[in-house]
This record gives C-alpha cells, sequence and structure tokens, in this order.
C-alpha cells in the first residue's frame, strides 16, 4: 500500500506530480490512499508517510481534456476524488480515447464533479453580496459566501477582474480572497461573525426585487431550481421571497377583478414630428405613395418598399429584378454586391452613373428565411404586374430615352409580357410610347456563375451591352 | 419623490419586459485598473432570481413611465393611472454603480416611455450610457431599448456604448399593432431593425477584417425584440413565421415571446386572465427547435394552427413522422439524431463522440443525460428494439401526456 499526502484539499500540482510517478511505478489504483495534510487520519496510515518513490525514467502523455476535467474535479468536496481521479488516470494511459466515452463510469464521474464545481464557481460569482465599510474613498468591499467545493481559488480571479478599483475581501469558512487593488491574497478561512451583517444599499436593492417581480406570473420551482435555498441566507433579498409568494394571489386576483378605471388625464397625442412630411416634389410623392403600397402580399414580410433612385433629368433607367437583401435594409436599389457589380460595369462601358435612374421591376423582397440568411425568391407574374403601376409611374416622371430592362423579370415588366433574354439582348428596341428599350442580364446573374472564365465573358457581354447605353446617353446630351 | 420609490415605479413600469440576458458579448474586464466591471465570458450571470422563475440580471428599469403612446397591453399607456415617475440620468447612473459594486447585478437594461420626440427619448437613453462609459470607465453591460425613427447619428451612439440593442415588435401581426398600438409602426419598427443589422454587419466585417485600427464598435451582443403572447388573437404558427422572418432578417440573437398577464389597471379591450404561461413555453421551444434543431416552421406547425399544449413540439412532430423512427442511435446521422424526442443538443454530441469508440447500450442512456422514457419508443440500441406495433398504437400520445390527476373528494 503506498500512502499520499497532499499539501491541501486543492493541491493539484501535488497530486499530478504523485499520480506521475505511481503510474510510471505500475501502482495500480486499488493498492494507493490518498489524504490531505491536516485533514481526517486515515484509519489504518502509517505513523509516518510512505518514502516518495524516486521517479522513473519514462514517460507517458494524457489528453488536455482530462487535465481540464481533473483541475476543477479536484476541487470537489468528496474525499475519493483523489482515487477517482488516479483510477481514471490509470486506465486513460493505455487508451487515451476513453475520455470521449461519456458512458464510462469513471469518466461520467469525474465529468458529474467537475460539472459540480463549475456550477458551484458560477453560483459564487452570481450569489457573493459585498457590503460596504466605511464610505467613499476608505470603502472596503466585504461579503461572506459558504461554497460548496473547495472554489475560493478557482473564483477570486474573476472578481479581481471585475472590481480592480475597489479592495474587497470574501470570506468563508474553508479559506479567505482579499484583493488591495493590485493584488490577490488568501488567508484562512474564518466564521460568519467576522463579516459585516447589513449594507445601507439593501433596503433599496430588495425594493427593486420586489417591484421587478411580476406576481401574475408565480414559478416558485423554476427560481429554486436556479437559486436552491441553501444560498438563501447569504442573500439579502430573500428575506422577502415568502412574503412576496403569499402575496402573489391576493394581488393578480385583485388586478384581474379590478375594474379599469377612467383616465384622468386626456390622453396625450405624439407631436407633430412624428406625422408624414410633405413631399417636395412629384417624384417624391410617388416614392411616399409607394411606401405604403399593398398591391401584392410581398410588403408582409419584406421590411420597406425599396423605390427607384436617381436624378429627375436622368436620360436613361435601368431596371433590376427586385431588391436583395441588403436593398430591403438600407431600403436603396442596387447597394449590395449586384450593385457593386453594376457601378463597375457602368464605368466600364463609359456610362454617367450620376445620369441614370435605377429601379427595380419588383420593389419589395422577396425571400423566404433559412435560419440567419433569407434566400432570394424570383418573384411571380401577379407580384409583376401588381408592381408594374410604379414602374410606369416612375417612367412618366423621368422620362427616359433608354429603358434598361436587367434580367427577364424587368424585361417582363418593361415589355408587358414575358421576353426572352437570349432572343432579345444587346440591341435597341422601339418600345410603343416611342422610347427605346434595351435588354440584358441582371447583374447578379454575373455574380451566381460558378465558371471564372464563363463570368469573365459574360461580363465582357455585358459591359458591351451597357456601352450601347452609353451611346444614347451620349446622343441624348448632345440633343439637350 | 426619493429614488427609493421612484425606484419600485420604474421597475414595475418595466418588468413586462421578459429580456434580462447579460451573454453574448465582448470580452472586458476592468484589470487595467481604470474604472469598473467586466463581462463573464460566454454564459451571462443571474444574480438573483424572483419567484416568477425569472433571472435578474441587470438593474430593469424605465428612464421614465411617462408616455405619449397609448398602447393598450402597456401598463405605461398613455391613458392608464398608474403613478409616474422619471429618474435624471444622475440617478440611474448611481444606483447602477452602486448595485453593481455590491455584486448585485451585471449591468443595466435602460427603456423608456416615449416623451417629447423619438430623438429626444433615444438622446436621455444614450446619455446614460454615455456618461457610464465615460465619465465612470464602466465596463458592465449595458442593454439599452432603440426608439424606432430614431436619429441614425443617435443609434451609432447608443450602439458604441451599449452591448445589446432592442427594439419590441410587440404583436405577431400588422394588424393587431395597429388596433393596440396605434400610434406604432411596424414598418417603422422593421426599417429601424434593418438599420441596426446593417451597423452590426459593418461592425463585424471590420472586426473580421483585422486593421491595425481598432474597429468602430457596435452592439456586440446583437439585437433582440419581444412578442407578446395571447394579447392578441394570432395562432402559433403565425408567431413562429413572424419569429422566423425575423431571424432571417435582422440576425436577431433572440425573439422574446411574453404570455401577456393582467396588469394593475388594464385596458377593457384585453383578455384579463391569468398568462397563458404554457404556451409561452411551448414557443420557447419551438423557437429553440428553429435555432438549433433544423426544423422549420411548416415542420413544427401546420397553417393557422397552434402548438399542441399536453406535449412538446419535438415530440408532436416525431408522432405525426412515425415512418422515420425508430432510429439507430449507434448509427443515424446528427441531424437525424437532434429530431428524437428526449435529445437535446449536447446529447448528441456525447453520442457522436462516445460510439465512435463504444456502442451505446440501454443503461447508458441516464449517463447520457437522455430522459428514457421519452426516447425509447423512437429508438434502437445495442440492447432495444421498441415493439414494431409500439410506433403504430394510436395510443402512444397516451404513454406521454402528463397524467392526469384526480381533483379529490375535498370535504
Amino acid at each position: 500500500m503506498q500512502y499520499i499526502t497532499l499539501d491541501t484539499e486543492t493541491d493539484f500540482d501535488g497530486w499530478r506530480k504523485a499520480a506521475r510517478t505511481l503510474v510510471l511505478h505500475h501502482m495500480a489504483p486499488a493498492d494507493v490512499t490518498w489524504a490531505v495534510q491536516g485533514g481526517e487520519a486515515e484509519l489504518f496510515a502509517p505513523p509516518a508517510p510512505s518514502p516518495i518513490l524516486e521517479v522513473n525514467e519514462g514517460t507517458f502523455s494524457v489528453s488536455a481534456k482530462f487535465i481540464e476535467l481533473a483541475k476543477a474535479a479536484i476541487l470537489h468536496r468528496d474525499g475519493e476524488r483523489f482515487a477517482i481521479l488516479y483510477r481514471l488516470l490509470w486506465r486513460l494511459k493505455d487508451n487515451h480515447d476513453l475520455i470521449e466515452v461519456a458512458t464510462d463510469t469513471d469518466v461520467a464521474l469525474v465529468t458529474a464533479m467537475a460539472r459540480a464545481v463549475h456550477r458551484d464557481e458560477h453560483k459564487m460569482h452570481a450569489f457573493v453580496r459585498f457590503r460596504e465599510i466605511g464610505r467613499e474613498r476608505a470603502a472596503h468591499y466585504v461579503a461572506w459566501f459558504e461554497p460548496e467545493h473547495h472554489i475560493v481559488e478557482l473564483a477570486a480571479p474573476f472578481f479581481a477582474r471585475r472590481f480592480a478599483d475597489m479592495p474587497w475581501s470574501i470570506l468563508t469558512p474553508d479559506l479567505c480572497a482579499h484583493w488591495d487593488g493590485h493584488a490577490l491574497s488568501f488567508t484562512p478561512g474564518v466564521s460568519k461573525n467576522e463579516a459585516p451583517s447589513e449594507d445601507r444599499l439593501e433596503e433599496t436593492w430588495r425594493r427593486y426585487y420586489a417591484s421587478i417581480f411580476n406576481p401574475a406570473r408565480l414559478k416558485v420551482k423554476a427560481m429554486q431550481a436556479e437559486m436552491p435555498k441553501k444560498y438563501w441566507r447569504n442573500l439579502p433579498e430573500a428575506s422577502i421571497i415568502k412574503p412576496l409568494i403569499e402575496d402573489a394571489e391576493r394581488m393578480t386576483g385583485a388586478m384581474i377583478a379590478n375594474a379599469p378605471t377612467d383616465p384622468h388625464k386626456p390622453q396625450k397625442r405624439p407631436e407633430a414630428s412624428m406625422t408624414r412630411k410633405h413631399a417636395a416634389n412629384v417624384l417624391d410623392a410617388l416614392r411616399e405613395e409607394a411606401a405604403h403600397c399593398r398591391a401584392c402580399p410581398l410588403y408582409k414580410d419584406a421590411t420597406q418598399t425599396v423605390f427607384g433612385e436617381g436624378p429627375k433629368s436622368a436620360t436613361i433607367m435601368l431596371v433590376g429584378e427586385q431588391p436583395g437583401d441588403k436593398e430591403d435594409l438600407a431600403g436603396r436599389p442596387f447597394v449590395g454586391p449586384a450593385g457593386q457589380m453594376l457601378d463597375r460595369a457602368l464605368e466600364e462601358a463609359g456610362v454617367d452613373r450620376k445620369k441614370v435612374y435605377v429601379t427595380n421591376a419588383v420593389k419589395h423582397f422577396k425571400f423566404v428565411p433559412r435560419g440567419k440568411i433569407r434566400l432570394h425568391q424570383k418573384p411571380n407574374t401577379s407580384e409583376i404586374r401588381a408592381c408594374r403601376q410604379w414602374y410606369e409611374r416612375e417612367v412618366s416622371v423621368i422620362q427616359p430615352d433608354l429603358v434598361v430592362a436587367m434580367g427577364a423579370t424587368a424585361a417582363q415588366s418593361v415589355f408587358g409580357k414575358i421576353t426572352p433574354i437570349g432572343k432579345t439582348r444587346g440591341r435597341l428596341i422601339d418600345l410603343a410610347d416611342g422610347r427605346k428599350a434595351l435588354v440584358t442580364v441582371h447583374p447578379s446573374y454575373l455574380l451566381r456563375l460558378p465558371d471564372p472564365e464563363a463570368k469573365v465573358q459574360e461580363y465582357q457581354r455585358f459591359v458591351e451591352d451597357l456601352t450601347i447605353a452609353a451611346g444614347v446617353q451620349k446622343k441624348s446630351a448632345h440633343a439637350a | 419623490m426619493d429614488v427609493q420609490r421612484k425606484l419600485e415605479i420604474l421597475a414595475d413600469a418595466a418588468k413586462y419586459d421578459a429580456s434580462c440576458a447579460s451573454s453574448g458579448t465582448e470580452k472586458r474586464d476592468s484589470s487595467d485598473g481604470k474604472g469598473m466591471g467586466s463581462t463573464a465570458p460566454g454564459m451571462g450571470i443571474c444574480h438573483s432570481y424572483a419567484p416568477d422563475g425569472r433571472c435578474i440580471s441587470l438593474l430593469k428599469v424605465l428612464l421614465t413611465n411617462a408616455c405619449n403612446y397609448d398602447c393598450l397591453y402597456c401598463v405605461n399607456r398613455a391613458s392608464s393611472n398608474v403613478p409616474r415617475a422619471r429618474f435624471t440620468i444622475d440617478e440611474v447612473v448611481k444606483l447602477t454603480l452602486d448595485f453593481y459594486r455590491r455584486n448585485y447585478i451585471e449591468g443595466l437594461f435602460l427603456s423608456s416611455g416615449i416623451i417629447r420626440s423619438p430623438d429626444y427619448t433615444m438622446e436621455q437613453v444614450v446619455g446614460v450610457a454615455r456618461k457610464l462609459r465615460e465619465d465612470h470607465h464602466f465596463r458592465g453591460y449595458i442593454h439599452l431599448k432603440t426608439i424606432p425613427e430614431a436619429d441614425d447619428a443617435l443609434i451609432a451612439e447608443a450602439g458604441k456604448y451599449a452591448d445589446r440593442l432592442s427594439i419590441n415588435i410587440e404583436m405577431p401581426e400588422a394588424t393587431s399593432l395597429q388596433q393596440f398600438a396605434p400610434e406604432k409602426d411596424v414598418r417603422a419598427i422593421r426599417r429601424t431593425m434593418g438599420r441596426l443589422r446593417l451597423k452590426l454587419d459593418e461592425a463585424e466585417e471590420a472586426r473580421r477584417a483585422k486593421t491595425r485600427t481598432r474597429p468602430h464598435r457596435f452592439a456586440p451582443a446583437g439585437q433582440s425584440t419581444q412578442m407578446i403572447v395571447g394579447a392578441d388573437s394570432a395562432n402559433d404558427h403565425t408567431i413562429l413565421h413572424t419569429s422566423a422572418n425575423l431571424y432571417g432578417s435582422y440576425r436577431l440573437r433572440r425573439v422574446y415571446y411574453s404570455a401577456f398577464s393582467p396588469i394593475p389597471d388594464a385596458s377593457r379591450a384585453l383578455p384579463l386572465v391569468r398568462p397563458p404561461l404554457l404556451r409561452e413555453h411551448r414557443l420557447y421551444q419551438a423557437d429553440w427547435l428553429m435555432r438549433f434543431y433544423g426544423f422549420d416552421v411548416g415542420e413544427i406547425v401546420d397553417d393557422s394552427a397552434m402548438l399542441p399544449l399536453d406535449i412538446d413540439p419535438k415530440l408532436a412532430w416525431a408522432l405525426r413522422h412515425r415512418d422515420r423512427f425508430p432510429l439507430d442511435v449507434n448509427s443515424a446521422s446528427r441531424e437525424e439524431l437532434l429530431r428524437v424526442p428526449g435529445f437535446g443538443t449536447k446529447a448528441v454530441e456525447r453520442i457522436i463522440a462516445t460510439r465512435r469508440t463504444t456502442t451505446i447500450r440501454l443503461s447508458d442512456l441516464a449517463r447520457l443525460h437522455v430522459p428514457k422514457h421519452k426516447a425509447l419508443p423512437f429508438i434502437v440500441l445495442s440492447d432495444h428494439q421498441p415493439s414494431p406495433h409500439r410506433l403504430d398504437e394510436a395510443r402512444l400520445i397516451e404513454r406521454f401526456k402528463p397524467k392526469a390527476t384526480q381533483l379529490g373528494f375535498g370535504f
């Protein structure tokens, strides 16, 4: 039998060193007894600890996951923890994967211990209540806490990082932690009498606790699951839990039974600043009207109507399919990735972007949500038709010389019927109202092309199409 | 009026906002010796729990409960007779710091009734956060309510100081918002959520770009919203459809569901009954299924239908899709395992790690933290095969319903 005595209850380094030596000496877990200096004496312990085994040559490794678990589990109050950890280590040395087997008895046991320790640490972070001694600059903050496991050293750095600017002490029966504004220190445990018994803010805190509680939703079990009674004796707010519960029924009943009273004062109305602004011109008026459009159901799920944008004097009108994700959020057309590609192509084609009006055939974003993103959906014919009035009214205000339809949806809107792109693209077409039309692809089509070579080719064609528009623009400028 | 009385009024006015989260933000502390506070890595910290079972993590108050609006469901509506109060900016700052120093709270959740104008109100709310951060170097958590239609510069400043921003959508449908909160405009709410997302995306991209200049900060804990359940007639499908839309459109961290609960001096127009807490719970479960278990709204609940109250939504789905079961736990994919009743995301991870080395048996379920009773009819283990008739039984559902209790013969 090998007897090992560790320096303290939380002596992980001592345990690690001893366990390592024991494994290298092939000492089976059944032949090792663990104790802590000054702890309860082992019934059959020898008068003096057995001589420390000499460290053997040779080495073995364990997974980081085990070390992490062991560091936490060793803080558990269970007296068997050193032996259980050694047993698991003993089994791990020949079977590294064992640590991943959640169903193994030892792994489950150690995992549960580590979890209990972390929960206790978390609860300490939550339920420590500081009480102020002295005021202002001379103030010192002292708390009394009774941890379930040996977690004071584990939990203390959190308070040092959080309350760096104030001196504090956390007193517990096991160990006390102190922070002087520069360094953490630890002293032996004390009794509760050493801690202050009240604080000037506690009555205010209790009032807050009582007021934030909704008596109509009494769920005492849910409260106790997260804040077990064992913590209550050190929580200043716990003294009013019972009266609050007892009064909850009556208060809820009263709220339901009491007839609503008549208001004391006439209801205030929101100020004028919230009413709609008057439109400055005909285009803004149109935009404002479209903001409330409900001609098809797409308005329901979208953020807002995305109306066209550009100068009233524009000679070219670019028509896309519909706003995308980004356009829907920003409320402006062609601000997303397709818009950036369009800008680049316009510049290469020699089109003056400042003299172009851009809009979409459909003015609400059509999509289906997929988790955190929205998948674009093609608008159907009835949606395109419902939205066409806005396109027509934009044309009648802008009076462009040329309308460029980008993609099939735009073409359907511009020509009033389904129009295949392949047969019509790249040449000027006369419209019934005397205007010209030009058909090309939608820039987002270029973005979707998987083959980089095809992408370059298609982009070139797109720029070529837009060059025709640039020609029209120059002619218009000349004529003006 | 003294600060304690104001606190009572303004906390009472704030308690119908369900959110109290202090999680998911950036790592911060005060170890540089300047100021006070830190954020909890990963999950937030609940410093107390009220007897309603809700976590108390933040000092949750209104700056004022005076309000221009007359939203019927709201305790602070203009026509209500509740007592009114207004904090000064300094009062909120002092309360926050005093509570924080004693470790009562993780930080502040500040909202406000709409007074004067949206911009004025937002400026007051931002003023508190500015003072906490700039003058007191407060590093704790701050959640600010965003006022729809507030100026873009104010929103940018709110995001600079706050960890989280939120705007409540209030009602699952635009029509009921119009009916119950005539001054609120669902379009304005959504436009502002959209503005927030653009700013969140921008800050995120800047963080990823890893430039030398410190990226401009915007609400690292994202945005959230709240919907009131049970005040209007919206069904659960409508509610979840709205949630899915909000998650997809604005990348919300959370949609909170708040069972409409009786309030002091309530409006005649609303159902004054006990809050539908079980329904609220089922909606949260369904919400989790959408976010972490790969379910679509349409799978969870049919068009214009309600979630069952007696069994949870995943079990209800499994009972409707018995042809997909029983599933062999030792070979099924992660996606399939996530759909087994009683299997949580963590249990699934444990199963996948464990079965690489060994096979899973009946006696292992407890160590995997899987409720046996719920899962057994749907799974195959190396030493368990559910009876072939069991899954076809019409009465299978009875197994899962809560036991009926005899009302007793009290006398």
